[in-house]
């Protein structure tokens, strides 16, 4: 199978290398010059909001759409000039969850297994994976008598049928439910564990700060940011502050702007750090007499990252694409 | 067998398989359809002067009801299955894997030649009863059948990847591959239609398909059959050249 056979170019620099693609849909500009490499064995996230150009990138570095232009390679292997090569090296769960109603979960996968090259030496692969992603009771079910969730997951098996060292997750987990969430995070840390690079879109925030060590963000077809996710979180030089107020007191006017939501009565202050400290809310109310019913913190996370850098939500994102699937 | 050998059998059984799981309605219909015109025609020309020397009707009509048939079911298999694929969003399956255009045409064509292998064989199966055919050169029946069916099956594979919907499908059936299948001389001799449409006749690719493969069993037939052979291989070649550039392309196939 494709894992066990090395690639031919001498020791590449990335597991997917993406330079300067351009994609226009007429007077539409999708992509807009995006480069950079994605290093083997990371667990990379590719985050942005709808429209930013993620799913068409995806789809160029998969050979479903034409690049106008620049060029995007896989374990070096161009996916253009060196496509077979460069497919044997990849999986690719798509975002929609399509099927093919001929056949049953098992025989997909070995015809999955088949276009990759792969004979009867995959079939033990592919019944632990059934095993994994608890499909081995639907093995031998007809894929339109399969629940969405389920769908989901021989979809997420049919990518991994020929062990692919580059795997990629177009939004894995959106419209499933927490348990299969849950599975999915798993079986990709597994995945990545034992070496593979994951790739992962998400409009879950949270799923991308817990499982990638680097993000790149997307903004109107360009990569507005791409670091290490630690990094990424301490570039945010804020802390939010959440009080509630006894007796239903108002807050002083010079904190007012500082205000950025309430939320169960309890009204949020984002805080810079070096300019206004958390103290300098408590001398504030202090010297105007009010008393706290309820005080919380919170670091910020990759939302308000992610808010910031493209002035978009990624929860309305997530909310559409639930709804899509 | 390479991994590239192993894709295109893959994908040349999946497409047999395809059709397999449904013969009822890919073999056996069409088989029952091509019987029932063989029954009401027979009836009704009964007793009309052989077409040609020692050819009654029925023996006259029964190839060219089988060649009728295969090119619609080699263009209705490539076609249907392709757009099947594009509408339900499974060719995306095939799109990422490592298959060339090659292997794509040769996989659909291969399956499109047995399913029509499958109906020619069963339409001469059931019709034994009912006439004796002769078979006067088998090299020419067998060429016939693997260009037409392969002609058909190209074409039914260019449909495929320019339809966006079952309709667009259903408009080349219609307005395309019936009425030429139906004006081709399946039911008659074009010596017998007025000088235009004798004429007519000649431009139509299928006639020259079940002209020829009619001559592959009585050694009679309207044109030579080295035309019939030549216009056939060009329509072939014709609609390969078509489908290929269009997979080596993605066009329609690729945004």
């Amino acid at each position: 199978m494709t894992s066990t056979s090395a690639p031919t170019a001498a020791a590449p620099a990335g597991a997917i290398e993406i330079r300067g693609v351009r994609k226009r849909y007429g007077a539409l500009e999708a992509l807009r010059g995006v480069s950079f490499d994605i290093r083997p064995g990371e667990f990379f996230a590719l985050l942005g909001p709808n429209g930013a150009g993620k799913s068409t990138l995806i789809s160029i570095i998969s050979g479903l759409v034409h690049a106008t232009e620049g060029s995007v390679s896989v374990l070096g292997h161009d996916t253009v000039r060196d496509y077979r090569a460069a497919r044997r090296l990849l999986g690719v769960v798509p975002q929609e969850l399509v099927f093919d109603p001929f056949f049953k979960v098992r025989d997909m996968l070995r015809i999955q297994a088949g276009y990759y090259g792969c004979g009867k030496q995959a079939w033990p692969w592919i019944d632990e994976m059934l095993e994994r992603l608890d499909l081995s009771a639907k093995a031998d079910v007809s894929m339109r008598a399969l629940s969405g969730g389920m769908k989901r997951r021989v979809l997420i098996a049919q990518a991994l049928v020929h062990k692919p060292p580059v795997v990629i997750l177009d939004e894995p987990t959106a419209g499933v439910d927490v348990e299969l969430r849950r599975m999915t995070w798993a079986f990709m840390s597994d995945l990545h564990r034992q070496g593979t690079t994951v790739v992962l879109t998400t409009h879950y925030l949270e799923e991308a700060q817990e499982l990638c060590s680097r993000i790149a963000i997307l903004d109107r077809g360009s990569v507005a940011v791409i670091e290490p996710t630690r990094q990424l979180l301490a570039r945010h030089p804020y802390r939010f502050l959440r009080i509630k107020l006894a007796g239903g007191a108002q807050l002083p006017d010079a904190l007012r702007p500082l205000v950025t939501g309430e939320v169960n009565d309890a009204l949020e202050l984002k805080l810079e750090t070096r300019v206004t400290p958390i103290g300098s809310v408590f001398d504030a109310l202090r010297n105007a007499g009010i008393a706290i019913e309820d005080v919380h913190t919170r670091e910020p996370d990759l939302e308000d990252i992610f808010i910031e850098l493209t002035g978009h939500s990624a929860k309305a994102g997530a909310a559409t694409a639930g709804a899509a699937t | 067998m390479t991994p590239d050998q192993i894709g295109f059998t893959t994908l040349l059984r999946k497409e047999v398989m395809r059709f397999w799981s449904v013969l009822g309605q890919t073999v056996t219909a069409p088989v029952v359809t091509a019987l029932l015109y063989l029954l009401v025609f027979a009836q009704a020309m009964q007793g009309r002067a052989p077409v040609y020397p020692g050819v009654g009707y029925t023996e006259f009509l029964v190839p060219g009801l089988v060649m009728m048939t295969v090119i619609q079911n080699a263009f209705a298999n490539t076609s249907s299955s392709l757009t099947q694929s594009k509408i339900m969003g499974n060719l995306v399956f095939l799109q990422m894997a490592p298959l060339g255009p090659l292997e794509w045409f040769a996989a659909y064509i291969g399956a499109a030649l047995l399913r029509c292998t499958l109906v020619a064989c069963a339409m001469l199966l059931v019709t034994i009863p009912f006439v004796h055919l002769p078979i006067h050169a088998p090299i020419a029946l067998i060429v016939m059948f693997l260009l037409s069916a392969g002609s058909l099956a190209a074409f039914g594979m260019i449909a495929g990847i320019v339809a966006e919907k079952f309709d667009h499908i259903a408009t080349f059936t219609n307005f395309f591959i019936t009425p030429l299948s139906f004006l081709s001389g399946v039911f008659y001799s074009v010596h017998a239609l007025p000088p235009l449409w004798f004429k007519a006749s000649h431009f139509n690719p299928f006639f020259y398909m079940i002209d020829g493969f009619r001559y592959g069993f009585f050694g009679h037939a309207d044109v030579p059959i080295v035309h019939s052979v030549l216009w056939t291989a060009a329509f072939f070649m014709l609609a390969t050249a078509v489908c290929l550039w269009m997979l080596v392309t993605g066009y329609k196939l690729k945004r």
